[in-house]
């Protein structure tokens, strides 16, 4: 009886022993490239892979740090956002509104959580006089496509006027889009925005805060939002550009 | 004070619910369009829609951290949601403390080191109500953090578990919270299902240490089935 007991024993720790061996291989992806994954999800086992943008490890495992599309770059696991506000960045071309004129420039609203700082040393190339009237440049209310030249870590954010293409907005109006759909927007070197201005025969222009201006004739500006949304509503799935340039011309066609 | 369990009358519960069955569950992300996250999240006869909002501009200006943006829930039950008295208006004692004890059952996965000097605020509304509110608050509130586009280490999951008489019973509803027979507990519990911590343990009733244990288990196996919720929740709004 005791020899039957310790025989049972005996097998059942060597089937322990046996589901220990039985490890996934270092470096195996637990996802596929392009599947959609959610905070706390586990990504890669092993130490071969790397965590990228978005990611964490968590031992021998990478973990999703945020909702967001799993992407491969070489070792490395990042995930690619689907949501979320804009956050200022140097460089960036950002649409703002001015919504305060104090002695030494404009506060502006930039569509992020964090106002930007417009100096006047900034504003204009030409030399603005000591005390003189700060609103006979930009008016509160005001749109301006502005540079951002600085972001601190404690985010305060200082914009220029001096570039080119850099101006107030006048006329025309401004529409909010999700920020991270602003690639898909401008496209491939402006493919996209380029075929939505000849449609529709209007200036528009794309700041990377996800505010746009759009200017030309009404019903063609109203064409232009429209074709902006449906580029916004349907910028994950494939083909894109096809069905963007089917909408165009059908619209093109309805207003003949 | 001695705890009588001796007579073992709760054998059955209501609709023939098992005594580890949640009530039924419906989980949506992106119900309310204007919020930067929002989800929807129903338990039973209780009713959770959570919105986000930020990270934003954060004034008065005293109320900013330099170090890292703030997070600020508000849990609120609408006057016509519970199946007893009118519930007046605004705010009450009670919701101020369910509102405290959210922010920190949801602050331990969210990093705003990216935002000092911000808020993220969530609101909760709770339309129909019948136990387990700050539970499906807190759930839907942290799918709706998810859907805003956070930086979040895991999703927060949230369930009561507790015990009528000698049963340990999982997803409380009104008649057990209002058990006379025996001794009843409520414990809501919130849980990192992937990191296997506690953001929240409460109590109401009386329990002892052993049942307290069997109920954090049974707490994190329901997490563990409300996290796969969550995700697929949040996946079916991106699904191409």
């Amino acid at each position: 009886m005791n020899q039957k007991e310790n025989n049972e024993e005996n097998t059942m720790e060597i089937e322990q022993v046996q589901k220990q061996e039985v490890k996934v291989a270092p470096g195996t992806l637990l996802v596929k490239e392009k599947d959609i994954v959610a905070p706390g999800e586990r990504l890669a086992q092993g130490f071969e892979i790397l965590p990228g943008m978005g990611t964490y490890r968590e031992k021998e495992h990478i973990v999703a740090g945020r909702l967001g599309l799993v992407m491969l770059d070489g070792r490395t696991i990042k995930l690619i956002p689907l949501s979320g506000r804009y956050l200022p960045k140097k460089h960036d071309s950002i649409i703002a509104k001015v919504v305060d004129v104090n002695m030494n420039g404009w506060r502006l609203e930039t569509n992020s959580p964090y106002q930007a700082m417009l100096s006047i040393k900034e504003a204009t190339a030409q030399f603005i006089e000591r005390g003189a009237d700060l609103t006979q440049f930009y008016e509160i209310g005001d749109y301006i496509i502005c540079k951002i030249v600085n972001v601190t870590s404690q985010k305060l954010v200082d914009v220029t006027m001096r570039g080119p293409g850099l101006r107030k907005l006048k006329n025309g109006r401004v529409i909010e889009v999700a920020a991270n759909k602003v690639p898909r927007i401008i496209g491939k070197q402006g493919s996209m925005v380029t075929m939505v201005k000849d449609a529709t025969k209007c200036n528009i222009i794309v700041g990377q805060n996800g505010l746009i201006w759009i200017e030309g004739q009404p019903e063609n500006e109203l064409m232009a939002v429209q074709s902006i949304k449906k580029i916004q509503e349907e910028s994950h799935m494939s083909g894109l550009t096809e069905r963007i340039k089917a909408h165009l011309e059908k619209n093109a066609a309805k207003s003949e | 004070m001695q705890l009588k369990v001796n007579k073992m009358v709760y054998k059955e519960r209501l609709l023939g619910r098992k005594f580890d069955e949640t009530r039924q569950i419906i989980a949506k992300v992106g119900v309310i369009p204007r919020a930067d996250g929002s989800a929807y999240f129903r338990i039973g006869n209780t009713w959770a829609y959570a919105a986000v909002y930020g990270p934003r501009n954060l004034h008065p200006k005293f109320l900013q951290d330099p170090s890292k943006g703030i997070l600020r829930c508000n849990y609120n039950m609408m006057p016509f949601s519970s199946s007893g008295e009118r519930v007046r208006p605004g705010g009450s004692r009670r919701s101020k403390e369910i509102s405290l004890v959210t922010v920190k059952a949801l602050s331990p996965v969210l990093d705003l080191n990216e935002y000092p000097n911000s808020v993220v605020d969530v609101f909760i509304e709770l339309p129909e109500t019948e136990a387990g509110s700050r539970c499906a608050g807190i759930t839907a509130a942290s799918m709706a953090l998810a859907d805003a586009g956070l930086l979040m280490k895991d999703l927060v999951s949230a369930v009561s578990v507790g015990r009528v008489d000698d049963k340990i019973v999982v997803d409380l509803d009104y008649s057990e919270e209002a058990y006379e027979d025996g001794p009843v507990a409520d414990i809501p519990v919130a849980m990192m299902p992937n990191h296997n911590t506690i953001t929240l343990l409460q109590m109401d009733g009386l329990v002892s240490k052993d049942m307290l244990k069997e109920v954090l288990e049974k707490a994190k196996k329901v997490c563990i089935q409300l996290y796969d919720i969550q995700k697929n929740a949040l996946k079916e709004k991106y699904k191409v």
